[in-house]
């Protein structure tokens, strides 16, 4: 690959940041000072297969300047040997990178479905009027504001996340915000604040299987996780043997919790078996889903069992490296995880000898960076090897060809949760809890209009009106117009489906789903034409733009909608949503992926169950 | 049936719109439906390029497939049974080509128009389209952030055509994001990397670093993007001149096939020449050698070849 690079100069402070990353230079080649050995080249392969590094490179740029220079990308592709358009490529990708000189303190303001009904749009107005209009500098000011996509702080709405750069960059998330609040960030007097809402584990989380350590261990302890029968699932996993393992996970008939229900034990038995070595596991924990934080809730607070679980699925699987690839907004999650797998290399519960047992398994930390397309397990493979987060084609699958083109297990978070317990009763006794065909337990993200917003856990087959009832129901005594099931890619079910039995199987007959466990309640006081609207800009803003069904059908989404809205349609009513059902169709039949199949499912659900825009409707 | 075992592992047999076809094992659908004499439109595949499957003009019915498949991308198995022509897939058809021709110039693509009337498409029921962006606009666009309008305009990605050289131009208004450019400079063929797709969604472009202008790109001036681009998005200078002027008029050329004097390879040229001058240099695509990839030599530098006194 012949480079051509500009000859502009990084700062100082740009090369100190990509050399956080990458380490010194050792040759001029790579940037670095010539040697004694004059014209000799070090870069190639070695620097080329250190693509998969250019993501946390941007985040040190990012992060030390405020935005990413054409100076700075240009030292860090000498580095890695990647040509500047692909990485111009790659950085523009993400909507947490500025490549333009930014402020270096920006307050990310949630306007997201879940934060809109519970204060955003005031805060919003307030912040417009007091501070000025977003994205815009104050005079006088090194700080600026902008609208974000869901923070994943549903049930403690609105939420800001507030991003420093400089020498040491930091970031921190505001829940339940304020004006005063984002004023205090932009002066940058703020610090995080934020609780843990999972009303179930007050007084101990008895009876819970997920959820059951949530608030009673210290996170940042290893030996209080132990203390709480930490790894003594490993310890399982160990004497069973890999087929053991694979035996109790598929005898549990543990279904995959990410949205698409694929059974985890094929997965991993169709991985294990795969002679194409090496293998690698892949936690996705990106849920960036409007209304979904369940993976923030687990990881800040048990951090050690997703570790545990990962480590069981390497085990499992023949894996050495795993990956956990967290979205970039969750700064707290963040720090506990990577002070969990650090503190367990340090006590031989990873690294070359885990438990003494023999097993070699390390896991690396991955940052989104503002991208919900890289929680599709295809465009994350592609986001940890440092290309644009795009979906691939699929076959090939995952199993076959996925991360590095290698077998590959990806697992949601709750998921590998799942696995500790099955490890620790057994598959068969597992597979007893919920119903037939859904098994265990399922977290639900209650969020919006309801009395105790948070995380909660319920075995499949409980009920809407039971769950709702376990939050307390719809807030303020108020009457229950919508709930939206599965977040922005799930749907809209009315009052009368409060029936409605929450598993794969019954709700998939009534036409939804559960998607990431998100259950988003709007009461009578809402305007469901605002959340429609939020959440057509949502998926014209996250398309990747890769496929033309989604990259275009969401923009006309979006268009139809705002006519609807200000009740100026092109022809009727009818051929607007006539219209809508067209461009829905087409996306749902053609596109390369599941945003762009499922990117009209909430906004046809409240048309056609919920017939938001007829006269009578909600 | 064929009790010929040895051929078996070397093809496989499917049906297509309830006619049996074999084809060799590796095949894609697209690849089988045309063996069999039903062509599909195709406005992202090249058969010089690896497919990318990004247009989804293409799609196919596949029995058991929840979703419509890319017919240039996926392989033909055996057993497969497949539909070129049912409802669904005439709808996602008419779709794209509607979201293509709202949102994108389609003036100088081939074959559009007939696709259009084939599958119905109506692109001006979208509404008519928003004003062009200002230059460098779409450029600068930030992923995650848009300006939403009030739905009574139709988007499109159109803007001033960027002329940074004297080789060729730019004009991303008649852009479709095919990626096909992309791989051509890329890992297809050049290896030069001088062009990536950048932003993301509707705003996603195909673009230098930074945007910068083609002379400092890594570009060298190769023009193979231009001869996969099926838009006429890219576009020797000289033509984009000449159509701007109102005097190009493809009915007065030429094309004259000869190889290229600059070194020893022996690439094919075909000149294509209106009034006694060469107003562009395409490869043919089939050409075993140079596969329609050319460098900056035979694309650009036959001035010399017309070099004539009067014009001292």
């Amino acid at each position: 690959m012949d480079l051509r690079l500009t000859n502009q100069e990084p700062t100082e402070a740009e090369r100190a940041a990509v050399d956080s990353v990458l380490g010194p230079p050792d040759s001029a080649w790579v940037g670095g000072e010539r040697g004694d050995d004059g014209h000799a080249a070090h870069g190639g392969h070695a620097a080329r297969a250190q693509r998969h590094l250019l993501l946390p490179v941007l985040h040190a740029l990012q992060g030390r300047a405020g935005w990413i220079s054409q100076a700075g990308l240009g030292y860090a592709c000498r580095r890695l040997t990647v040509p500047p358009a692909e990485a111009y490529g790659v950085a523009s990708f993400y909507a947490l990178f500025a490549l333009e000189p930014r402020a270096p303190v920006v307050a990310h303001v949630c306007t997201d479905i879940a934060c809109m009904c519970s204060g955003s749009v005031e805060l919003v107005a307030e912040l417009e009027r007091t501070i000025g209009p977003s994205g815009e500098r104050p005079s006088n000011g090194s700080a600026i504001w902008l609208e974000s996509p869901c923070l994943g702080l549903c049930e403690q709405a609105p939420a800001v996340l507030v991003t420093r750069a400089g020498e040491t960059p930091g970031e921190h998330s505001i829940s339940k915000a304020t004006a005063v609040d984002v004023s205090a960030a932009l002066a940058g007097t703020s610090e995080q604040r934020t609780e843990t809402l999972a009303p179930q584990t007050e007084g101990g989380g008895d009876g819970l299987r997920l959820l059951h350590r949530v608030g009673t261990i210290d996170p940042g302890s290893l030996d209080s996780y132990r203390g709480a029968g930490g790894y003594e699932a490993l310890r399982t996993a160990f004497d069973i043997g890999p087929a053991g393992v694979i035996r109790e996970v598929t005898d549990s008939k543990l279904l995959g919790r990410g949205g698409a229900a694929f059974p985890t034990g094929r997965k991993w038995d169709a991985v294990g078996r795969n002679p194409s070595m090496p293998h690698y596991i892949v936690c996705n924990a990106d849920e960036s889903e409007p209304g979904t934080f369940k993976d923030r809730v687990v990881i800040e607070s048990d951090p050690f069992a997703l570790i545990e679980a990962l480590t069981i699925a390497g085990f499992a699987t023949a894996a050495e490296h795993g990956y956990v690839y967290l979205r970039g907004e969750y700064p707290l999650a963040w720090s506990r995880l990577e002070h969990a797998i650090e503190q367990c290399r340090s006590r031989g519960l990873l690294g070359d000898d885990v438990m003494g047992r023999g097993f070699r398994f390390d896991i690396e930390l991955r940052k989104g960076a503002g991208a919900y397309i890289c929680g599709e397990e295809t465009a994350l493979f592609n986001s940890i090897e440092g290309y644009r987060g795009e979906p691939r084609s699929k076959p090939p699958f995952p199993v076959d060809k996925g991360l590095f083109g290698k077998p590959t297990v990806v697992n949601n978070v709750e998921s590998l949760l799942n696995v500790l317990g099955i490890l620790h009763d057994g598959g068969a006794e597992f597979a007893r809890i919920g119903t037939e065909q859904s098994t265990g337990t399922r977290l639900f993200c209650l969020a919006g209009c309801v009395q105790r917003p948070g995380l909660y856990e319920a075995p499949f087959g409980v009920t809407l009106r039971e769950v709702l009832d376990m939050a307390g129901g719809v807030r303020d005594g108020n009457d229950l117009k919508a709930v939206l099931l599965g977040g922005a890619a799930g749907g809209f079910v009315g009052p009368d489906m409060l029936d409605l039995e929450l598993s794969f199987e019954a709700t998939r007959a009534a036409g939804t789903t559960l998607g990431s466990g998100v259950v988003l309640v709007f009461d009578q006081t809402v305007d469901l034409v605002p959340i429609l609207l939020r959440i057509a800009a949502f998926f014209r803003d996250e398309s990747c733009g890769q496929c033309v069904p989604c990259r275009v059908g969401t923009v006309r989404q979006q268009e139809a909608l705002l006519r609807l809205a200000a009740d100026r349609p092109r022809g009727s009513v009818a051929d607007e949503t006539a219209l809508l059902a067209e461009i829905a169709q087409a996306m749902r039949d053609a596109s390369i992926c599941g945003l762009g199949q499922t990117a009209a499912n909430a906004i046809d659900s409240a048309i056609n169950s919920l017939r938001v825009f007829e006269p009578q409707g909600a | 049936m064929s009790v010929v075992p040895v051929t078996i592992s070397h093809t496989v047999e499917l049906e297509i719109d309830g006619e049996n076809v074999r084809v060799r094992e590796g095949a894609t659908i697209l690849d089988a439906c045309r063996a069999q004499g039903r062509d599909q439109p195709t406005l992202c595949y090249g058969d010089t390029l690896t497919p990318i499957n990004a247009c989804r003009v293409c799609v196919v019915e596949v029995e058991g497939s929840r979703v419509l498949v890319p017919s240039c991308a996926r392989k033909a198995e055996d057993g497969m049974v497949v539909r070129t022509d049912t409802e669904r897939v005439r709808h996602s058809r008419k779709m794209v080509l509607e979201f293509l021709g709202s949102s994108v110039d389609l003036t100088t693509a081939p074959n559009v128009d007939g696709w259009m009337e084939e599958y119905e498409a109506k692109p001006e029921r979208y509404g008519p389209p928003a004003p062009p962006a200002p230059e460098g606009a779409r450029d600068r666009a930030q992923a995650g952030h848009h300006h939403a309008g009030d739905g009574q305009t139709a988007a499109t990605v159109a803007q001033p055509v960027k002329v940074d050289n004297e080789s060729y131009i730019r004009d991303y208004a008649k852009c479709i994001l095919c990626y096909k450019c992309v791989e051509g400079c890329g890992t297809d063929w050049q290896n030069t990397f001088a062009i990536a797709v950048a932003g993301r969604g509707f705003d996603a472009r195909i673009s230098t670093e930074y945007a910068a202008p083609l002379p400092d790109s890594a570009c060298v001036y190769c023009g193979n993007c231009i001869a996969v681009c099926p838009t006429g998005a890219l576009m020797f200078k000289s033509e984009h001149d000449m159509r701007e002027d109102g005097t190009w008029d493809e009915s007065e050329q030429t094309v004259t096939e000869t190889i290229c004097s600059y070194c020893g390879v022996g690439c094919s040229l075909e000149l294509h020449v209106q009034d006694n001058s060469i107003v562009k240099v395409t490869s043919p695509l089939d050409h075993g050698i140079t596969r329609g990839n050319l460098c900056v030599k035979g694309r650009f530098g036959y001035q010399y070849v017309q070099n004539r006194p009067d014009e001292e």
